[in-house]
């Protein structure tokens, strides 16, 4: 498989006060197209802040992070949104809809930054909803949804603007297990049919085993734990 | 949907609170748009006042009098095109609460000096040639039901007659209006049928109205006259027309001072909720915020976004505001005897545009540190505290 992501001597250190924290050092890993990573640790091992620099809302202490031959980590602040708005679909575990919108509004938040005409947009969303099973909610707003039915409007706008790559933090770290299935069944839907790259963080192992692959980040350090989904 | 589908869904998502803020903006301009209204009848004299007019008053106050004898020396002075006098006589009718603003005047002088006076040919001609005649503002008749050949005693709370009283029997042979906005709310009658009956005070009168052949004779003409008066036991000021009614104006105090003060207070305090409203509305919405730059909406867009939000917030407090003033003044104007104290009473359009302008620098006033605020949202830090 091409390489999609290359990231080499990966560095991130935090100043708290006087003390310098080292997330990570010198890491260097490389994500195929079409791969479906899922990446466990334990807490503070740097797992969202590894999410946050593939996605470019974080830049390194060092190293760089490379995506399609762009160096994501030496783009401006506005070609990092353009980029992140073109590239990247991100799934939060809080799915982070805007409570005023309707679950069809949301969706079509993305395509606000495109050159799409309404009627296109709303063929996109419509196709979209209709992905994640969803085609008759679309009126609804995220406090009328369960909290399965808001990830799934979340996926929708992730993968709506069609990104190559989506980076998903906890995805099902908010939701009961059959939701959390649902989720993860669909992510391996897009992974499998549509040919999106997904890293996934979690901390949950049976959520891990959807992933192609899973990878452990302990200590700076990324050990391959899986090679095959096991589901 | 579009970036003005945001603006308004944020707006209006805390319905309570928006709703509070928008009526808070409209007492604001409502207090604005009203007192702006009168504010432009109370001045109206200065706007309408004419280039070339002067009025020559005692130095002392324009309320002390001066000789009648000034009114024939002053026509002789170079540049003076034409001039007329006139007294304030104090008048009501029957009862002091029923005031009648009345001057006397010399009548054909005086209305060769204001050609805005309208009058019918044969009243003009009536009011000119009847020392007991009485020519009464369209605003005055249609007030006090009063019509021509009326026969109607005036009382003044300043002047007395020899024999005591302060009653003058008039004739009503003349109602004249305005043009176009020149006001019609008050009376004049004869000097002479006025003074010749004074227990004191004869042959005085209240100030001079000058006509110069040009504006620019104004300066020179007013030396003159000044200059003329000069080390006399009255001497004089002379001013120009609009000068001369912003002082009149300016008696009870400086209104266009006080308005300030008022509107001044009532936007301050306004500034002062709403930005911190704001501030506190957008701190909630870090988060959100956080989500938008991270799916890639630009941070100027974002910045635009909210500053719009406050400026069509101020927008729509300000619009109703200045629509419930207009609508409140229309009221007032249409009310019975209005227009005969206030006349021309109404929503100028200054102050609608001015409102409108004003509604935008307070919502940007109110906007731009919020707007910053959110520009400057980092989205790690804003995502890392849900």
């Amino acid at each position: 498989m091409a390489s999609l992501y290359e990231l080499k001597d990966l560095s991130k250190r935090y100043t708290r006060g006087k003390e310098t924290i080292t997330i990570f050092e010198e890491l260097t890993m490389s994500i195929p197209q079409g791969d479906f990573i899922a990446i466990m640790g334990p807490s503070g091992s740097g797992k969202t802040t590894l999410l946050n620099l593939l996605g470019g809302i974080d830049r390194p202490s060092s190293g760089s992070v490379e995506c399609e031959g762009v160096r994501v980590d030496k783009l401006s602040e506005g070609k990092l949104a353009k980029w992140r708005s073109q590239h990247v679909g991100f799934i939060f575990q809080f799915y982070n809809l805007m409570p005023t919108l309707t679950a069809a509004q949301n969706v079509e938040l993305p395509l606000l930054l495109t050159k799409l005409s309404g009627k296109q947009r709303k063929e996109r969303v419509a196709t979209a909803l209709d992905i994640v099973g969803l085609a008759d909610r679309k009126g609804h707003r995220p406090r009328q949804l369960s909290g399965g039915q808001q990830q799934r409007v979340a996926i929708a706008r992730a993968i709506v603007a069609d990104p190559k790559v989506l980076l998903c933090d906890e995805p099902t770290g908010d939701l009961d297990r059959a939701s959390a299935d649902e989720i993860l069944e669909t992510l391996q839907l897009l992974n499998r049919e549509l040919g999106k790259t997904i890293v996934m963080v979690t901390h949950d192992p049976s959520a891990a085993k959807y992933a192609a692959r899973e990878l452990h980040l302990d200590k700076g350090r990324f050990i391959e734990a899986k090679a095959e989904p096991a589901q | 949907m579009n970036d003005l589908t945001l603006i308004r869904k944020n707006l209006f998502r805390k319905k309570l609170r928006a709703i509070l803020l928008t009526l808070s903006i409209l007492i604001a301009f409502l207090i604005f748009g009203v007192l702006g209204a009168f504010y432009k009848v109370w001045n109206s004299g200065a706007e309408l006042a004419a280039d070339n007019r002067l009025v020559t008053v005692n130095r002392i106050n324009f309320t002390v009098t001066m000789p009648y004898a000034y009114w024939g020396r002053i026509q002789a002075v170079e540049g003076v095109e034409a001039a007329s006098f006139a007294n304030w006589f104090g008048g009501y009718y029957q009862e002091p609460t029923r005031r009648v603003q009345t001057f006397a005047v010399d009548p054909e002088s005086y209305l060769n000096v204001y050609p805005e006076l309208v009058f019918e040919p044969e009243q003009r001609a009536a009011f000119i040639a009847n020392r007991t005649c009485l020519a009464v503002g369209r605003d005055i008749a249609d007030f006090y039901g009063w019509s021509l050949g009326d026969r109607i005693p005036l009382l003044s709370n300043i002047w007395q007659k020899s024999d005591g009283s302060a009653s003058w029997e008039f004739d009503i042979c003349a109602v004249f209006d305005g043009r176009e906005d020149y006001p019609a709310n008050y009376a004049m009658f004869h000097y002479e049928y006025y003074n010749e009956d004074l227990a004191f005070n004869q042959d005085q009168i209240g100030w001079i109205v000058i006509q110069t052949q040009s504006a620019d004779l104004n300066a020179s003409v007013a030396d003159t006259i000044d200059t003329m008066f000069a080390n006399s036991p009255a001497e004089t000021e002379t001013s120009t027309e609009a000068a001369f009614s912003e002082g009149f104006a300016n008696q009870f105090g400086n209104i266009a001072l006080i308005l300030l003060f008022v509107v001044g207070s009532a936007f301050s305090t306004i500034l002062i909720i709403v930005g911190f409203t704001m501030v506190t509305a957008i701190n909630e919405r870090t988060g959100e915020i956080a989500v938008m730059k991270t799916l890639g909406f630009p941070a100027p867009r974002i910045f635009r976004m909210v500053l719009s939000e406050s400026v069509m917030l101020s927008l729509v407090g300000g619009l109703l505001g200045l629509g419930l003033a207009w609508g409140m003044v229309t009221l007032i104007a249409a009310a019975p005897g209005v227009s005969a104290f206030l006349p021309g009473l109404s929503m100028p359009q200054n102050v609608f545009i001015g409102g409108i302008g004003l509604a935008i620098l307070l919502g940007l006033l109110t906007g731009i540190i919020p707007a910053i605020n959110a520009q400057r949202v980092k989205i790690v830090t804003a995502l890392g505290k849900q």
